[in-house]
């Protein structure tokens, strides 16, 4: 790196920095501050980062290659926000290789997998890289013909000279572009919508070769010399303390290195837990060696947290009237007093895991007071954080390398593995260890989505119209705050529709550690409200689409009560349920004895989406046989193959979630499930077809890793309604023969 | 105890107890990482691999009773006919998401089609059941099988 330039752009904090890459060409280093507001208010609990990093080189050879610093759970953001950047640079994607960063926040800003924000965020940074990058190469070729900038232009990685004919590759020119002075990223031309070239194309991801042979990518597949195998027992019991162990026998076992019993932080829920380590040369050893540990635990702060005290406890607060105030708007007590009907009806679903396919592990090596970190994480640098808290390892003594992660869901979000590890690698410094759960500790230590319990209630005038709704939320919480994960939405529909509207919220304390589910808060409170809203529709003779139609009236836009949360367009929401009602020929009538279709509309994560499921019941089975949605995340799909393979995943999670049993139970805050036969996943043969329609909004593209799935649940629950009469309030989905 | 398997072609020799399932002798003592846990108690098929043929979930394979039966995992699939038909079709239409259960698809479908050249969707979904893909990618999965066998996409079940 022998030359830099460095232009300070509109904003005091934008900077882009160009250099000269050690082989020669262009390097282009862009960190990009986003405007204050729309960070806090894509899903913002977590830290606002200050900025946005791109970072693209151009070789001599005419490599481009573009720096992936988010981790890839399989939601395609790998392949995605490097097309952004490779579309405005204009160049060919055959030239484009991707290097996945380790984690920097001084360099990269932010690098976290969550909220489906990385198109809105990156949207429009990554092109404005690109394009900047493409200025700079066309002002290179410009000094090199000595012809003005605005008499070139570029396609698939060549610059043109149009009137002498003349042409040159990015590379040719790129360690010149290195002396460009780095244009505006503002005021950077940027393609219209019709000029694209890689965005909209159906681009294979790019880890996908290697997915097919085998290759070692995810975070299980790390090998480092010398390296040794960690299994990590836990207490029993959600809330339960290590006393004493006797580790002798367990020492003797076959294979065995080390045990070494960890006293944690007291903090399982964000530090580190207490436990046993299990170290071997082999982890199936490591794993049979803790039948031969002797622990005594302390599990008396779990007495007493079990599924059915839960349950009673949730019966109790809902008998003894509203909790706290969530959002009172008119007056919804003498409105509902004075309607024409009423009617109520309560809801529930239960605590679920997240089951990723592979399960939480983290591989790390102590040595000289460093640590380094290979890691399957969501929020590697909260992780960073935890490890300071937790152990006093300082984040710059860490070096944390991302690797590709076997799904997240939100599980990854939270970094217990990755301190547990660090905690076991400190006390055998200088060797490598790989801590991997077996599927039992994993369906066992989730962060669960926690369960929860509604009462509603609402009020119909003569007219036929929803003129009152009220919603008694029972959660998990202090009493205070919720639990993570466990807080209510208060723009929930119908909230903003109609004038007199009540919420209210209980809470019951847990022990159990919960967290963020994909589409957190919306994949329950979409099944209740919206199976609620469909009792409500056919109580005032209509159905829900038209209900939602109803309530939904003009083309408009609802700011959110806190003025940070994106706003609600009831146009683009009108849009959406008009178009699933047409694409599925929608109709409230069963469409033969015991086959009938159900709706439901939501809206999170600046997704809109309608969806209607078609089942069929007989007997306790439920057969799904087609599912259609419609789907609104703005103008433009990056990848339409990526988007789709999002979409019909959220479908088929959600009908999983809703049909398979999904439930996690607890008896004095032990988990009563452990693995797949009591905790089932979605199977092949229950797959439906899929109809996707995209309804292409005048707006920036938004994310999709969790707007399809809320809808999908309530869809289906309102179908089995229809087919039979009987109304599902309670996940998941048992249905009772006569 | 001392073992000669007959792994992707090649003698490997390892000394592990005899009930060491066959999973954790490839990703722990060999090194063949792309066979994926999952389970341990044969469940998802992320540990499917090829035993004489037949598609076996390695979790559940004790090494002491593989004998000398030829063993082939993802690693070697490709080497296949059918195996690079696969991994063809499946990036074709770019199956996966996360793309952890792959490995075992693969090897599953691999074996079905070595039985049935010209699977329907039924076929496909019984010989395919045992094999969990958490993030839902089952449509594709049935499209590619099909792809890989030559046949015309069937409308419906697929996509």
């Amino acid at each position: 790196m022998s030359d830099e330039n460095t232009a300070a752009g509109p904003s005091r904090r934008t900077v882009l920095k160009a250099s000269l890459l050690a082989g020669g060409g262009l390097a282009l280093d862009a960190l990009i501050p986003l405007p204050a507001g729309v960070l806090d208010a894509m899903e913002g609990k977590t830290a606002a980062p200050a900025q946005l990093s791109a970072f693209v080189s151009i070789a001599p050879d005419g490599t481009v290659t573009i720096v992936s610093k988010n981790p890839e759970i399989g939601q395609g953001v790998k392949t995605s926000l490097p097309m952004m950047v490779a579309d405005e640079l204009d160049c060919d994607w055959s030239q484009v290789r991707i290097a996945q960063a380790d984690v920097d926040q001084k360099r990269y800003g932010e690098q976290s997998a969550g909220g489906s924000t990385a198109t809105p965020k990156n949207w429009l940074p990554m092109r404005q890289t690109g394009a900047a990058a493409r200025a700079m190469l066309l002002q290179a070729a410009a000094m090199k013909w000595r012809v003005d900038a605005g008499e070139l232009s570029t396609a698939r990685g060549r610059i043109f000279h149009r009137a002498t004919g003349r042409s040159v590759s990015y590379g040719e020119v790129a360690s010149v572009a290195a002396t460009v002075v780095p244009p505006d990223l503002e005021t950077v031309p940027l393609k219209e919508p019709g000029q694209f070239t890689i965005i909209g194309r159906s681009l294979v991801g790019i880890d996908s070769a290697r997915i097919v042979e085998g290759q070692p990518i995810f975070g299980v597949d790390t090998r480092l010399p010398g390296m040794l195998y960690a299994v990590y027992e836990v207490a029993p019991a959600h809330g339960g303390r290590l006393v004493s162990a006797d580790i002798k026998a367990a020492k003797l076992a076959p294979g065995v290195k080390h045990v070494v019993p960890i006293i944690g932080n007291g903090d399982a829920d964000t530090g580190l837990a207490d436990g046993v380590a299990i170290v071997a040369s082999n982890w199936w050893l490591a794993n049979q060696a803790r039948s031969k540990l002797a622990v005594d635990w302390d599990l008396s702060a779990a007495k007493g947290h079990s599924s059915s005290v839960y349950r009673a406890k949730a019966d109790a607060a809902i008998a003894a009237g509203a909790g706290t105030d969530l959002r009172l708007d008119g007056d919804p007590a003498a409105t509902l007093a004075s309607s024409a009907q009423r009617i109520s009806a309560r809801y529930d679903y239960p605590f679920i895991a997240h089951a990723t396919i592979e399960p939480q592990n983290c591989t790390a090596r102590y040595k000289k007071g460093r640590l380094e970190i290979w890691a399957p994480s969501q929020t590697p640098q909260r992780g960073l954080g935890t490890l300071h808290d937790a152990l006093g390892i300082a984040p710059d003594a860490v070096t944390l390398h991302l690797t590709r992660a076997g799904g997240g869901f939100g599980r990854r979000l939270m970094n217990d593995y990755m301190v547990q590890v660090a905690a076991i690698a400190k006390a055998i410094p200088g060797v490598a260890i790989q801590l991997l759960w077996s599927r039992e500790d994993d369906i066992r230590r989730d962060y669960y989505r926690p369960g929860g319990w509604h009462s509603f209630e609402a009020g119909i005038d003569a007219n036929g119209d929803l003129v009152a709704f009220s919603d008694h939320f029972v959660t998990f919480g202090d009493g205070k705050t919720p639990a993570r994960a466990a807080g209510f939405n208060v723009t929930m529909p119908p909230a903003g529709l109609i004038p007199h509207l009540h919420y209210t919220q209980s809470m019951l304390p847990t022990v159990v550690t919960t967290g963020a589910l994909r589409a957190p808060g919306s994949n329950a409170l979409c099944f209740a409200s919206q199976s609620f809203l469909d009792e409500v529709a056919l109580a005032a003779g209509t159905d829900l689409p038209k209900l939602m139609l109803s309530l939904l009236g003009e083309r408009r836009e609802i700011a959110a009560p806190d003025n940070r949360s994106p706003s609600f367009d009831t146009g683009r929401a009108r849009d959406v349920v008009e178009k699933v009602v047409q694409t599925s020929t929608w109709t409230q009538k069963p469409t033969e004895r015991g086959r009938a279709k159900g709706f439901a509309f939501y809206f999170s994560h600046r997704g809109y989406f309608a969806e209607v499921v078609e089942a069929s019941v007989s007997g306790r089975d439920v057969t799904v046989h087609k599912v259609w949605v419609a789907g609104d995340v703005g103008g433009q799909i990056v990848n339409p193959m990526g988007a789709e393979n999002q979409v019909r995943g959220a479908v088929i999670d959600g009908l999983a979630q809703a049909l398979t049993g999904q439930a996690i139970e607890f008896i004095d805050g032990a988990v009563q499930q452990s693995n797949f036969d009591d905790f089932p996943l979605a199977r092949i043969p229950m797959t439906p077809e899929i109809d996707i329609a995209w309804v292409k909004s005048d707006k920036p593209p938004t994310g999709l890793g969790e707007p399809a799935l809320p809808p999908v649940i309530p869809a289906l629950t309102n179908a089995i309604f229809a087919a039979t009469g009987t109304r599902i309030r309670s996940l998941p989905v048992r249905v009772k023969t006569a | 105890m001392p073992y000669r398997l007959n792994i992707n072609g090649t003698v490997r020799r390892v000394a592990v107890p005899p009930d060491m399932p066959l999973l954790w002798v490839l990703r722990d003592e060999l090194g063949l990482v792309g066979t994926k846990y999952g389970c341990g108690k044969g469940l998802c098929g992320a540990c499917t691999v090829h035993v004489d043929g037949a598609a076996r979930r390695s979790c559940q394979l004790p090494v002491g009773s593989v004998g000398h039966a030829k063993i082939y995992t993802i690693e070697h699939i490709g080497g296949t006919e059918i195996g690079a038909r696969l991994q063809q079709a499946w990036l074709k239409i770019d199956v996966m998401q996360c793309g952890y259960c792959q490995a075992g698809q693969i090897m599953s479908a691999c074996a079905l089609l070595g039985q049935t050249p010209q699977p329907n969707i039924d076929q496909i979904d019984s010989a395919m059941a045992g094999n969990i893909c958490r993030c839902g990618c089952y449509n594709r999965i049935r499209s590619a099988i099909r792809i890989a066998a030559g046949m015309e996409e069937e409308t419906g079940r697929v996509g």
